[in-house]
This record gives C-alpha cells, sequence and structure tokens, in this order.
C-alpha cells in the first residue's frame, strides 16, 4: 500500500480547532451528566451549584470562552498510521505550532512555566505540550487532546501494590485519595485509574481513560463492575459538589488495565474536574 | 427538591459588624473592590511584609481572591476567572490577615492555622465555583493590573465586582462548611 500524504498546514489547522472547540464546549456527556446529577443530588447548596456549572458550560459555548480559566497543560495522545507521511514539517512541529497560536488568538490562559525549580517564569506561549505517541497500522492519524487543570493534576496519585492486594485495598486507595483531594480538584470529578503495566504505564493508562465519555463501562465485565463498585463508594464519601457536602462527588469513573510483571500491581488515579475536556478529531 | 435561594449582598471593605453575622453555608453576593493573587504575588507580598516596606495593596478590610484570568477579548472586561486551590497560600495567608486582611475567596479546604488565624483576627473564608469562570466573569465590572506585571496571569489585579457569587466556608467563629456539609452526608 502507498503512502499516504496529509499537509502540514492542513495538520497543523485540524489542531488549532481541536484545541480551542475542546476549551470552550463541554463534552456533551459530561453537560448531560452534571443535568443528570442534579436529580439525585440531596444537598440543596449542592443541586444551587450543579446549575451554575450549566449556565457556566452555557456562556462558556456561547460567548466562545474558556469554561474554566486553569485552560491546562496542552496534552495530546497520537496514534499515527504508519503509512502516513507528514508533507511540509513533522507533526511534533505542527502540534507545537498549533498550540502556541491556539492559545495566543484563542485568548486562552498560559500555564507553563520554564523550570520546575529554578526558573518558574511562564513561557507565555503555554509551551511546551506533553505528548504520547503510538504508531498504528494504517493511513490515518487519530489526535486526541485535553487541557488538563492543575487543581485536579495535584491532587492524582500513584501506588504499587504488592501483588496479591485486593480490589478492597484498591478500592480504600481511591476514597482515601478523593477524600484526601476534597474541594481541590473542583468535584463534582470524574476519575480515571490505571491498573497494572507499570510505573509510568499506570499513570498513562489513568490518563487515558479520562477520554472515555460518561457511562461508558470497560468492555471486560469484572473491570466494569469494579468500576461500578468504586464510584458508589466514592459517592458514599459525603464530599459533593465543590466538596461542600452532597451525594455527587464523582460523575463516573473508569478503569484502564494492563499485564503487569509478577512481582507488581500498579494503580495510578488521575482525577479530573467536572470542567472534562477532551477532544478527538480522526484524519 | 425545590431549591430556595436566600443570598446575603454584602460588600467590600468587609466590616467586623457583617463578617460576624455570616455563618458557614451562606450564599452571599460580594460587591466592591477586591483584589487577585496566587502563590508568586503572595510570595512577594511576604517578603515586603518581612522587610518592614509599604504593601502595594492597602490590606485593610479587603479581600483577597485566589485566581488568575484568561486574557480579555476585545471589548471584555475580563477572561475566565474561577478560583484556584487555596491550600497552596496557606503559608502565607495568617501574616496577610495579621496585617489586616480580611476575607478571601478561593476554593478547597484551609490549614489549621489558617483557621486559628481567620478566628484570631476575625477573617472569614469564601468559597466560589471551581471551574465556572465564565459565569464568574460576568460578576466583574472592570480590572486594572495593580503591580506585578511581569507575573502575567499571576499579577495583582483589582476587581471591581457586582454580584460576586460565593459561599461562606469558613466563618469568623471557625465553623467550616468542609466538614460540616461532608458529614451530614457522608456513608463509609
Amino acid at each position: 500500500m502507498k503512502d499516504r500524504i496529509i499537509l502540514f498546514n492542513e495538520l497543523k489547522n485540524k489542531i488549532y480547532e481541536l484545541i480551542l472547540k475542546t476549551s470552550y464546549d463541554l463534552p456533551s456527556d459530561v453537560y448531560i451528566a452534571i443535568e443528570e446529577s442534579i436529580k439525585k443530588e440531596e444537598s440543596s447548596l449542592g443541586i444551587s451549584i450543579l446549575h451554575k456549572l450549566l449556565k457556566n458550560a452555557d456562556i462558556a459555548k456561547s460567548e466562545k470562552m474558556p469554561i474554566c480559566q486553569d485552560t491546562g497543560t496542552a496534552v495530546f495522545f497520537i496514534e499515527m498510521g504508519e503509512k502516513v507521511k507528514i508533507k511540509g514539517g513533522s507533526i511534533k512541529d505542527a502540534i507545537f505550532e498549533a498550540t502556541k497560536d491556539a492559545y495566543d488568538k484563542g485568548y486562552l490562559r498560559k500555564s507553563m512555566v520554564k523550570d520546575p525549580i529554578f526558573d518558574r517564569t511562564n513561557t507565555n506561549t503555554n509551551l511546551p505540550p506533553i505528548i504520547h505517541f503510538d504508531i498504528i497500522e494504517g493511513e490515518k492519524i487519530k489526535i486526541k487532546f485535553a487541557p488538563k487543570g492543575g487543581g485536579a493534576e495535584n491532587m492524582s496519585s500513584l501506588k504499587m501494590f504488592k501483588p496479591l492486594d485486593t480490589e478492597e485495598a484498591i478500592t480504600n486507595f481511591v476514597v482515601d485519595t478523593v477524600l484526601k483531594a476534597g474541594g481541590n480538584p473542583c468535584p463534582p470529578i470524574i476519575i480515571g485509574i490505571g491498573i497494572g503495566g507499570n510505573f509510568e504505564e499506570s499513570a498513562i493508562l489513568a490518563k487515558k481513560a479520562l477520554f472515555r465519555k460518561i457511562g461508558e463501562r470497560n468492555s471486560n465485565p469484572k473491570y466494569a463492575k469494579l468500576e461500578e463498585k468504586i464510584k458508589n463508594a466514592v459517592n458514599n464519601t459525603g464530599i459533593g459538589p465543590q466538596g461542600l457536602g452532597g451525594r455527587i462527588t464523582c460523575l463516573d469513573l473508569f478503569i484502564e488495565y494492563f499485564p503487569c510483571h509478577i512481582a507488581s500491581l500498579p494503580v495510578a488515579i488521575n482525577l479530573n474536574c467536572h470542567a472534562a475536556r477532551h477532544g478527538e478529531i480522526e484524519i | 427538591m425545590v431549591y430556595m435561594e436566600k443570598i446575603i449582598k454584602i460588600s467590600t471593605p468587609l466590616l467586623d459588624d457583617v463578617i460576624k453575622e455570616l455563618k458557614a453555608g451562606d450564599e452571599v453576593y460580594i460587591s466592591g473592590k477586591i483584589y487577585t493573587a496566587r502563590d508568586m504575588a503572595h510570595s512577594r507580598l511576604i517578603d515586603l511584609i518581612q522587610k518592614g516596606e509599604k504593601l502595594p495593596i492597602d490590606l485593610k478590610g479587603n479581600v483577597i481572591y485566589y485566581a488568575g484570568p484568561t486574557p480579555p477579548k476585545e471589548g471584555q472586561v475580563i477572561g475566565s476567572i474561577g478560583p484556584t486551590t487555596s491550600g497552596r497560600m496557606d503559608p502565607f495567608a495568617p501574616k496577610l490577615l495579621n496585617a489586616g486582611l480580611k476575607g478571601m475567596i478561593g476554593k478547597g479546604n484551609r490549614s489549621k492555622e489558617v483557621i486559628e488565624s481567620i478566628i484570631k483576627n476575625r477573617g472569614i473564608y469564601f468559597v466560589t465555583i471551581g471551574g465556572a469562570g465564565a459565569l464568574i466573569s460576568k460578576s466583574i465590572k472592570s480590572s486594572k493590573i495593580i503591580c506585578y506585571e511581569d507575573l502575567g496571569t499571576e499579577a495583582i489585579r483589582e476587581l471591581v465586582v457586582e454580584d460576586f457569587p460565593a459561599i461562606v466556608a469558613i466563618d469568623s467563629l471557625g465553623n467550616n462548611l468542609y466538614e460540616i456539609g461532608i458529614d451530614r452526608y457522608r456513608k463509609i
């Protein structure tokens, strides 16, 4: 099969549009989940907060404003078909240029600093993005984008369990993480959990899990059941909307898993706020 | 459940008589001037206090909002501007309360030291809705940078707000909605 040529500028423009749409439009599944949660919430303050979240999403969409002022670190997952060739530049350059332009021209906040310890001055471009590349069969490129805010990211956690630790221990780890996080990650949250792989793979799985649609269960029934079980436990913590008390602490919880070493059982928890922005395109 | 909205209107600078009437869980609309400051600005303010130098903002009776907005579009006063996590400002907050600050607006729980300082200084901690920056921007009528422009979004801004939506999270007696609220609904 022949290579497929994609023009650099076409690719860059599509990534630019993806960044803006994702930053202004709350995904419809998340919007509907918040609407549904109002019926289940028992706290009157919680209900008032949930209504305001919908109003916020409406304003952001109609006025093309960022849903949240924390327009995040720009995180990309790229699945690149092995037959694809980019003409006029590299895919990495296309992502960098689209990120810089979208954060500038789209009035998004620049939140990246040059050096984590020794020079915390803002790069003023929101560069660099964080990019995870994967090569797949075929002649298409799939680009997933999530602007990830600091509040929820800071409350995320990773633990290397012993191989024979039980699902109870994992459930308790998630509940403890959510309790410790309280109102900081802007509940109602969405929880991504990566189980297995190794240290870094579990964290990447946890982040990937956040791209799933609300209500979509893991295709493995055992993990689907575990998702429901942990989600119920989290919603019994009483944390509620914004951590001020209530029934709705998480809108959904997703697990991704991977085989792992005989000595290991890594578990990573990546929290996402209710402004769970994520989008994807296929070219 | 029908939600009956009962919102108390208050204005800045905050007076002791007003603060003492506010209880954890009350919903309020704040009007008047408030100032934004995040991590870097706090660190600089504390440096000035430690050196005994004059501060760029008058803290007396005033309110700091932990926030860094998105840039405004043409014709907008300000971009999206929701709260950031208050806990990161915990090491600095007692020093500012001792220097006259009365109110803080952010999101998330505060440390024991901050709560003790709130009680001692008869201050108050409000929260507003994290992730509702577009909605909150509607209550902001003007914005100007007072200092630290080099910090970009983290500069100190003076905002004039009208009916800025907030909730009393920790009142001047130290009652804490993060504990009271969660205990009410906790099942495990």
